[in-house]
């Protein structure tokens, strides 16, 4: 009689051959690609390319434009997490205190949610247009000439008001859920101890909430980032022009409207180390100081 | 039940298909296109024209999204080996396509393998060139041909008691009155195309090394940051500032709107928008030349095309070119020209077309409409056959960039030019290593 075994070297391989293979076709094979184009100046149709070391880096590095963009997309980040963060924030907590019709006030909260960034963009242009939109007027009444798309503190201030707006619902319930999940013996207890609600809520919940708001602090920085892009491709038409833009949108101008493949490249490259940077921030350094229980 | 007519209906639909494709063994052709809206009704137009005309070719049109899409779109289906037949390329596009070698069979080419004859003098001047490589073969096929004009608000001149200027100092000598009568007197659409461009055109002045860079990416420099574009810019940043001139950003539509709603005497735009301004207006409009400056040059000369045009892809079967080239020939027939001019406003890119559209008496009906063939017809000079650079789309990016910085007062026209020149430079440098 032979006892029957399983050949444990292999199998564990074929089943993970699946993910793996996803991996490799969607995630590996585009990187590499784009590592081994950013070293080279190649003609969009594929005929001709020179091999140029390092200078898409180079260029891209020294072009006081890009600097420039690195700049706008650093300080967008920073804006559009602080306040997406904190106006979520506080809509949660007075959401979790209403007693009445809470249901419609979360779904009221909720469902800004469903909108895709570009048609959020879309809105945005009709609301700030400079010809006839309503807040472009009612901003005159206050004695500002509101003109997105003109005025470069303008556009950034409409692109990030979207941003926000878009992104509120999303930290809104995460924040009215980690709120729920705040024990309701802490709050009794501390209710005795304080009387004062700010405080317990600044030393008792906000303390409590912070799993929660480390997770979203991450998210809002890639969107940020990332996924605002339809925002902004809709609020400056496809035009760069003077307007700010981010680096992911520069990355996808210089390829999809330039053709400069090479310089492109580089620019996601520099992105993708941003990203892998952030990563290890995320795992290694701040996780352990946050306390998850 | 339900299930025995569906069945049924589709019995006969395939039997309907497949009778369609039976009766049809013709070559069957692709064109790429970006004409969204009206355009794209006009051009389902040509094809369905063109496929009841004859029943040997079939063309197909596809409508890809805007210029910029349409150009990658291709790119991308080249780079697969499934690219269209025809695709169409946009101005600022040219150098990409025309430098990439072997990815187009130039126009001529194609037309005289197919055994028609062609002469380029058969164009209108100011299409003849744009689009051709340095011997002066046509690549391109001018599709969409647009020249910038000057559009003026009728009731408005008349209110201030004012003509349409020729050139920018007439121009500067009656903005005040416009301003008087309550008007702002000038906006425009594009900046790079109109007041760099064709400002280069319009003056005769040379716009980049090489011929324009017509004789090739190598070492090819751009000569933008002359001393009449800075006065231009200058002054139309005093314009600005003396609410002569509307800038609203580097949307198209943003700058034209101010004159459709009559709130604008002068509107520089594209020939093209004629179709479009008749449709949408109530108001009475004419146009006249794009003004140049007398102190730079005496006589305007001509300006070149915008728009787009029509490239054959290689990589396709013999039957297929001879379709292409086929379709080009009824494309550029008068008639359908004549047709095309018409609906669209673009202009006619024969001579022949432009007699017919004549002979008809079209221009009778509308003055304004042959304010840009007969610009693009001026005799032609030495700088005004039009450019060849590469990365201009980002080139342009880079104007629309600093011209923004000059109307917000953030730079003077000498520093946006210098930068504007220094940022093309290094793109021109790194666009030669691409062909390489």
């Amino acid at each position: 009689m032979k006892r029957v075994q399983f050949r444990h070297s292999l199998l564990p391989y074929f089943l993970l051959i699946p993910q793996l293979s996803i991996i490799g076709l969607f995630f590996l094979w585009p990187a590499g690609e784009a590592i081994r184009a950013s070293f080279y100046l190649e003609d969009p149709f594929g005929f001709g390319s020179t091999f140029v070391g390092m200078d898409n880096y180079i260029d891209t590095m020294s072009n006081a434009e890009y600097l420039n963009t690195a700049w706008f997309t650093l300080i967008f980040t920073v804006v559009v997490a602080f306040f997406s963060l904190s106006i979520s924030l506080l809509l949660a907590v007075k959401a979790d205190a209403v007693l009445h019709a809470r249901s419609s006030y979360r779904t009221l909260l909720m469902w800004v949610y469903a909108i895709a960034p570009p048609v959020a963009g879309l809105v945005s242009l009709m609301l700030f247009d400079q010809h006839l939109g309503p807040i472009t007027d009612l901003a005159a009444l206050f004695g500002w000439e509101l003109r997105l798309g003109v005025n470069g503190f303008d556009t950034a201030f409409v692109m990030s008001t979207t941003a926000i707006w878009k992104q509120i619902p999303v930290n809104f319930i995460f924040f009215l859920s980690g709120l729920q999940s705040v024990p309701k013996s802490i709050q009794e207890a501390a209710a005795i101890d304080c009387k004062s609600g700010t405080r317990r809520f600044w030393s008792v919940t906000f303390p409590l909430l912070a799993p929660t708001g480390f997770f979203l602090l991450i998210i809002n920085i890639t969107y940020a980032l990332f996924d605002t892009f339809g925002i902004i491709d809709v609020l400056i038409k496809s035009e760069p022009g003077n307007n700010p833009i981010t680096l992911v949108y520069k990355v996808y101008n210089d390829a999809f409207r330039g053709n400069d493949l090479g310089g492109s490249s580089a620019q996601s490259v520099v992105l993708m180390i941003l990203v892998f940077i952030l990563t290890i921030i995320q795992f290694r350094m701040i996780e352990r100081k946050v306390h998850y229980n | 039940m339900s299930y025995r007519s569906a069945a049924l209906r589709l019995a006969a639909f395939t039997a309907l298909a497949t009778a369609a494709t039976s009766s049809f063994a013709a070559t069957e052709i692709t064109w790429w296109h970006a004409m969204g809206g009206h355009l794209g009704e006009v051009v389902n137009k040509i094809s369905t024209d063109y496929n009841a005309s004859q029943d040997v070719c079939q063309l197909k049109p596809v409508f890809k999204g805007g210029y910029e899409e349409t150009l990658t779109a291709g790119i991308a289906a080249f780079r697969a080996g499934e690219q269209p037949n025809i695709i169409q390329v946009f101005d600022a596009g040219a150098a990409t396509i025309i430098g990439a070698k072997g990815a187009v069979v130039p126009a001529q080419d194609l037309i005289e393998a197919a055994g028609t004859k062609f002469d380029i003098n058969d164009y209108i001047p100011g299409v003849r060139y744009f689009y051709a490589d340095k011997s002066g073969k046509m690549i391109g096929m001018p599709f969409n041909s647009s020249t910038p004009i000057m559009y003026y608000n009728t009731e408005a001149l008349a209110k201030a008691g004012v003509e349409a200027p020729k050139t920018w100092e007439e121009f500067e000598a009656i903005a005040p009155k416009l301003k008087a009568a309550g008007y702002l007197p000038l906006t425009q659409s594009h900046t790079p195309w109109i007041f760099t461009e064709n400002f280069m055109s319009r003056h005769n002045l040379p716009f980049a090394t090489n011929s324009n860079g017509y004789d090739g990416a190598k070492g090819t420099k751009i000569l933008v940051n002359n001393e009449a574009i800075k006065m231009h810019f200058t002054k139309v940043k005093e314009w600005l500032d003396e609410g002569y001139y509307g800038f609203y950003g580097a949307g198209w539509s943003d700058n034209q709107k101010p004159f459709q709603e009559s709130k604008s005497a002068f509107w520089l735009g594209s020939s093209g928008s004629f179709g479009g301004l008749l449709k949408t207006t109530d108001f009475k409009f004419s146009a006249t030349n794009l003004p140049y400056w007398k102190s730079v040059i005496d006589e305007g000369a001509q300006t070149f095309i915008g728009g787009a045009a029509l490239f054959a892809m290689s990589g396709q079967p013999k039957a297929e070119n001879d379709c292409t080239a086929n379709f080009y020939s009824y494309l550029t027939s008068p008639e359908v020209q004549y047709m095309w001019h018409k609906e669209t406003g673009y202009v006619p890119v024969t001579n022949a077309a432009y007699e017919l559209a004549k002979k008809d008496g079209h221009y009778d009906r509308f003055p304004a409409a042959e304010v840009g063939v007969q610009q693009l017809s001026l005799p032609s000079q030495d700088n005004t056959k039009g450019y060849r650079m590469g990365f201009y789309v980002q080139i342009r990016d880079v104007m629309r960039r600093e011209f923004g910085k000059i109307f917000a007062g953030d730079k003077t026209a000498d520093e946006a030019f210098k930068t504007i020149e220094e940022d093309a430079n290094k793109l021109l440098a790194r666009f030669e290593k691409t062909s390489g």
